[in-house]
């Protein structure tokens, strides 16, 4: 009666070595969580390593340069445009109303709360974030972060503090400058298309602002440096696959800080709100 | 009980100390165990051979025995420190006693050669007075003195082997380890990597591990002698000399040591294994 083939069991039907649905979810799961835990170390040992000897000042002075100096000519280009497209946009419908002279409010706040940290900070991860996981991945592969091990140096040390020191040096200077440019440019914009005057919508930019509205622009800028610094090092040195594995790594470095500022933008935004209602 | 760094170092038959030990080591990755329980021992101013077909685990080992990579089980010691289980920071303080040669080199690209030679020394923050005649110095022993200001991408592969050489010697360790340091190479080249090494063993006298393919590398080293009076290579060491500095094979297969003995005993072997390796 067993022998019969309408009888085999599914069990025995089933081949051993292919893993159920569960176990690969589990899988997934473990290797999620593996990854989060490894760039969750890295990110500690980084900012950790502040604290302790040795520090390299001639590499985080270079990252400065690199990502810093590097990265100003984007930043003014795009901020001057932003500013001024932001003007056109909120200016038309304010003009609808008579009440033009509220763009200088408008702008000012948009830029310096949310506009100049989040577009400084996608255009730097995306050069600079996409730099750092490309050139360190290329160290990784040619064994230059093991010959660097090998004679004694932490890697963490030497290759990732500096960057993320950099990035949260340069990233809230850089903000500064976009949202400056960018209301340059917006009052450019003003008075050549709204006819505002230059004074007028200088003033009331700058007497719309509150302390509240700086900290919670600058508290972004620390939180996204620390992002797109720690995402590109930590793509960088977890690079498998040799050449192959950079160019994904690189464009996983972008994909990843992007999504994580844009994310994580949301919940500093409510957060700020939340802490400038209690605390200013 | 035993603390990680305390020096315990084998005795070795014949009183000497083993400087590079390994007990039952098994190493794997996701794709499978890659060793299998190696158990060997360097003593010193002894050069191992480490032989073996492409995958077989000699690049592995090496990283083993500079604590680049850690083993899910076993022992190793290395002048005497326990190396397996210790933390990074300590085994970044072991590994200033250990000269490693990169099968590529591995120079950073963005340095030039005398930086990359002296980078050691830069980070134990000696004197710009102090490195300069020892870049020198060490530059000059490898024939690349000429090339101190030129970048990596600027040197032949030959050139690049050399100039890693002379940076893994630079704080003169007691131990080398070399990554297939003739692969790739012309015989020529390969010839002058080779007489390099011999030249650091007779003249500095460091225990040595070194993984390659080719077979005519480890009896080079077995069977010449660098003379440092005369400044030649000489065939046929004296039986004291080879005692000084031995040379002995070890034969990788599926994860173990297959072999183990001195170049006559892998010579005169009858295993069909070890034969093709002969040919």
């Amino acid at each position: 009666m067993a022998d019969t083939p309408t009888q085999a069991a599914p069990k025995e039907a089933r081949d051993p070595e292919v893993p159920s649905v569960s176990e690969v979810v589990q899988e997934l799961a473990k290797i999620a969580v593996l990854k989060v835990q490894n760039y969750a170390k890295l990110s500690f040992r980084a900012v950790a390593n502040f604290a302790t000897a040795p520090r390299y000042l001639d590499d985080t002075l270079q990252q400065m340069d690199d990502i810093g100096v590097g990265s100003l000519p984007i930043v003014l280009l795009s901020g001057f445009f932003i500013g001024a497209v932001m003007v056109l946009q909120t200016g038309a419908q304010f003009e609808r109303f008579g009440q033009a002279s509220l763009t200088g409010d408008v702008v000012s706040l948009a830029l310096v709360r949310e506009l100049g940290p989040t577009i400084t900070g996608l255009l730097v991860a995306g050069r600079c974030s996409s730099g750092i996981a490309s050139e360190l991945g290329s160290m990784l592969v040619t064994e230059q972060v093991d010959a660097m091990r090998a004679m004694g140096t932490d890697p963490s040390r030497k290759l990732v503090t500096p960057r993320v020191l950099a990035s949260l040096v340069t990233l809230p200077l850089l903000t500064t400058i976009s949202v400056f440019v960018g209301l340059l440019g917006g009052m450019v914009a003003s008075v050549f298309s709204l006819r505002i005057n230059a004074v007028t919508f200088w003033q009331r930019a700058i007497a719309i602002l509150q302390f509240s509205d700086i900290m919670q622009g600058f508290s972004k800028t620390m939180v996204f440096a620390l992002i797109l610094s720690t995402v590109g090092c930590y793509q960088g040195l977890n690079v498998s696959g040799g050449t192959q594995g950079v160019g994904r790594a690189t464009t996983q470095a972008v994909v990843v800080s992007s999504v994580l500022i844009i994310v994580s933008d949301t919940f500093l935004t409510k957060l700020g709100l939340f802490l400038a209602d209690r605390l200013f | 009980m035993e603390t990680s760094l305390s020096p315990q170092p084998t005795i070795l038959p014949g009183g000497t100390h083993a400087s590079i030990e390994f007990q039952n080591v098994h190493l794997g990755f996701s794709e499978g165990e890659i060793l299998r329980g190696v158990t060997f021992s360097a003593r010193d101013r002894e050069t191992v051979i480490l032989l073996g077909e492409t995958g077989t685990g000699k690049t592995l080992l090496l990283k083993l025995a500079a604590g680049l990579l850690r083993p899910d089980s076993g022992d190793i010691r290395v002048l005497g420190k326990k190396i397996s289980g210790v933390s990074e920071k300590e085994l970044l303080e072991i590994r200033r006693q250990i000269g490693f040669v990169f099968q590529e080199g591995a120079l950073f690209d963005s340095l030039s050669v005398s930086e990359n030679v002296s980078y050691r020394l830069h980070e134990d923050h000696v004197s710009e007075e102090e490195i300069q005649p020892r870049v020198q110095e060490v530059l000059r022993f490898v024939e690349l003195e000429h090339t101190m200001d030129m970048l990596p991408s600027e040197l032949s592969g030959g050139m690049r082997r050399r100039v890693s050489i002379a940076r893994a010697l630079i704080t003169r360790p007691p131990i080398v380890l070399y990554d297939s340091p003739t692969a790739g190479l012309d015989p020529i080249t390969s010839q002058t990597i080779i007489t390099l090494i011999l030249r650091l063993r007779d003249v500095y006298g460091v225990t040595a591990l070194l993984a390659t393919h080719r077979l005519q590398d480890g009896f080079a080293l077995a069977n010449f002698q660098f003379d440092p009076q005369t400044k030649k290579v000489r065939r046929d060491s004296s039986p004291a000399e080879s005692q000084a500095a031995p040379t002995r094979f070890l034969v990788l297969r599926d994860g173990k040591i297959y072999f183990e003995g001195t170049p006559d005993e892998l010579l005169n072997s009858r295993d069909p294994y070890l034969q093709r390796f002969l040919i």
